[in-house]
């Protein structure tokens, strides 16, 4: 094991599989000679070349559909967006394009692609550059959307997402990109589609993904300290959902708190309660809970910002609700 | 693959091709030993491939269009009828091992990389013998191993896929080309601005051809684009272009041939516009009102390109008025077995409702 950042973690799982398989490349904006909008890409064109580390124009609709095509010929491109706001440019590509050509053509082509950048809210850069967008692209059939929380993951869950046969949507999150953990040395592959337990509790379920789960640990801190004992899940899967180790959390504890900083409305968060309800009702002691980003556009000036934004403080207030400890 | 080189542009340095009226019109003898050159410099089996192959695609539209209105074909149905000197001039062009890729009016394009018609009949019947399964319909149909990439549907968007297969195909550093086929309609979508602009910029082996018909569904391409010559929209990217006779089908294959030995020799993209004509709607839906019944008539009876070649084979000696029944009638016979094969195959199967969203079978 050895300790890394988020960023090191995914620069170092496209630069293995590159050199494992060399019909894997990376394009998108600012990928070569800049290094990466965000340095995830640092090394790259120096080892690789030009040729595999693919500098592209500012044109997301028109670098994903070269990615898709290139894609159809059998290469594995990984499409980074600079931050997934762009890639609303680009949607029809990866919705109509990449998701949907294996059953459009009765299976006859596939589309091993991976498109990859930063999620979910950032800081005070307002509301068309600060969104979760988990959701639009857990709604589709014919993605697999992951998004990592540590390092570790952000490394193999990558690492399998390249090898997917199937197109991957990757969410990583600019407010992670620095935090450091322990990585696994030499190859490591993650499954894609389970989620994690990442604290063990008895008495509520606290359930996020990439930043979120974060909230929740910290929440989880602080509510063991009030006598609490929660339970922390990280989905790292959208889709597929990992329904079962869901369930199999809330027979245990009876009660789950969904995290998520993208809107409440339609949001994951909805569908996880959906699948609560319907799967377990009998098993909840209390209805089960969402906690989300504010039902708003992102506002630019801090104070307000903060307020349209999950916190770890609402995620404690909300299980204590659930549990009943405050009435 | 960030080299760029500078492009020629314009499309003034290319030679002038012949076609087809100006040259049949210099021939007045007719030459009774079929085994004899045509006035075009064609052998006489040549022109009689062409015209077979695009009275195929013909024929089979044509019944395809009755099936529609019989009720047996649903959703959206793009007929490829006036056009078939485009498909049948480029695939004549074409390496095999060249990938082709176009929109959702896909049927001739399909048949030309040499798919089976009770497959693409199949297909449109919703059986599950249909190339792809009967998930796919009129606008989507693939065939890989044919090198026949789709089928797509969203106007435009199938130009920058294009893009990326010859992205693919520089990549391996192969000596292939990628055909990518869109509408007078789509030129002017976003992506494909975008998707020139990349070809350009990279130097990708790729020849545009767009089949403009003149209409967008129903609007006029004056009506929709800010210049009319469609063949000069990638000037501004340094992408040759040249204007072609897409009624005639040795133009538009003398036409590709040029384009296609461009992009393979490393010269980067091409532009060609096909100007074609489509006798029905815009889809089986489309009552086309917005053009005048003469307007069609005057281009079927002046322009059609299958009534050219006929013609020309007349007037060489190479069949008969009478040799031409017999052909028609057994592209008709063919056809005619496509469907009823099609027709018996079974209905999709339902377990093929869940199948095929991902490479796992789920």
């Amino acid at each position: 094991m050895r300790e890394i950042s988020v960023r090191e973690a995914i620069r170092d799982a496209m630069a293995e599989e590159m050199r494992r398989d060399e019909s894997v490349f990376l394009m998108g904006e600012e990928v070569a000679e800049y290094e990466g909008a965000y340095k995830v890409s640092q090394g790259l064109l120096k080892e690789f070349g030009p040729e595999r580390v693919v500098d592209t124009p500012i044109t997301e609709a028109g670098f994903a559909g070269v990615g898709v095509g290139a894609a159809m010929m059998g290469l594995r491109p990984i499409v980074e967006f600079m931050t997934w706001n762009f890639a609303m440019q680009a949607v029809d590509q990866i919705v109509n394009s990449a998701a949907k050509t294996r059953y459009m053509s009765g299976g006859l082509l596939g589309l091993p692609i991976v498109f990859r950048g930063p999620n979910g809210v950032a800081s005070q850069v307002a509301a068309q550059h600060s969104q979760d967008y988990g959701a639009w692209y857990a709604h589709v059939p014919g993605l697999k959307v992951v998004a990592p929380f540590d390092a570790a993951d952000a490394k193999g869950l990558l690492t399998a997402a390249i090898r997917d046969p199937d197109p991957v949507v990757f969410l990583e999150h600019e407010l992670l990109y620095g935090e450091s953990g322990q990585v696994p040395d030499g190859e490591h592959v993650a499954e894609l589609g389970r989620a994690r337990i990442v604290r063990p509790g008895r008495d509520v379920t606290l359930v996020g993904w990439s930043r979120g789960v974060s909230l929740a640990l910290d929440a989880a801190a602080e509510l063991a300290e009030q006598g609490i004992d929660a339970e922390v899940i990280d989905l790292r899967s959208l889709r597929p959902l990992d329904r079962a180790t869901l369930l199999g959390s809330v027979q245990r504890t009876h009660r789950i708190v969904s995290v998520e900083e993208g809107w409440p409305s339609c949001g994951v968060g909805a569908e996880i309660m959906a699948t609560i309800v319907a799967a377990a009702f009998d098993a909840l002691d209390a209805p089960p809970q969402r906690v989300s980003g504010a039902d708003v556009p992102m506002p630019y000036a801090a104070h307000l910002e903060a307020l349209a934004l999950p916190l770890s403080e609402t995620v404690v207030r909300v299980a204590r609700e659930v549990c009943y400890t405050d009435v | 693959m960030a080299v760029s080189k500078p492009m020629e542009g314009g499309t003034e340095d290319l030679p002038t091709l012949p076609n087809l009226e100006t040259r049949s019109s210099a021939s007045p003898e007719p030459k009774p030993n079929g085994r004899e050159q045509t006035t075009l410099g064609l052998p006489p089996d040549v022109l009689l491939d062409i015209h077979r192959r695009m009275l195929l695609l013909r024929r089979m539209e044509e019944r395809i269009g009755q099936l529609y209105a019989m009720g047996e074909i649903g959703g959206f149905c793009h007929l490829y009828i006036g056009q078939e000197a485009v498909a049948v001039g480029m695939e004549r062009a074409t390496r095999p091992d060249d990938p082709v890729i176009t929109a959702y009016r896909c049927h001739a394009h399909m048949v030309v990389r040499g798919a089976a018609p009770e497959q693409v009949i199949g297909e449109l019947l919703g059986k599950a013998q249909g190339v792809s399964q009967g998930k796919g319909g009129s606008m989507h149909m693939f065939d890989p191993a044919r090198n026949f990439y789709g089928g797509h549907g969203i106007v435009g968007a199938q130009v920058p896929l294009g893009t990326g297969i010859a992205f693919a195909l520089k990549y391996r550093k192969t000596d292939r080309v990628c055909v990518t086929y869109f509408g007078d309609g789509a030129i002017s979508q976003g992506q494909v601005a975008e998707a020139f602009n990349m070809a350009a910029l990279w130097n990708l082996p790729i020849v545009y051809v767009v089949e403009n018909n003149q209409y967008g569904m129903g609007t006029a391409v004056d009506r929709a684009s800010a210049i009319s010559e469609l063949h000069r929209r990638g000037e501004s990217f340094g992408i040759p272009g040249r204007e072609v006779d897409g009624m005639d089908p040795v133009a538009v294959e003398q036409a590709g041939q040029v384009a296609l030995e461009h992009a393979r020799s490393g010269q980067g993209p091409m532009l060609l516009e096909m100007k074609t004509y489509r006798y029905r709607g815009h889809s089986m839906s489309d009552p086309a009102l917005y053009r005048s019944r003469e307007e069609v008539q005057r281009v079927r009876e002046e322009r059609d390109p299958i009534s050219r070649v006929a013609d020309l084979l007349v007037q060489s000696g190479v069949v008969n008025a009478e040799g031409l029944k017999v052909v028609d009638r057994e592209i008709r016979a063919q056809v005619m077995e496509a469907v009823t094969a099609a027709q018996a195959m079974p209905e999709a199967d339902p377990t093929g409702l869940l199948s095929d969203i991902y490479a796992d079978g789920s």
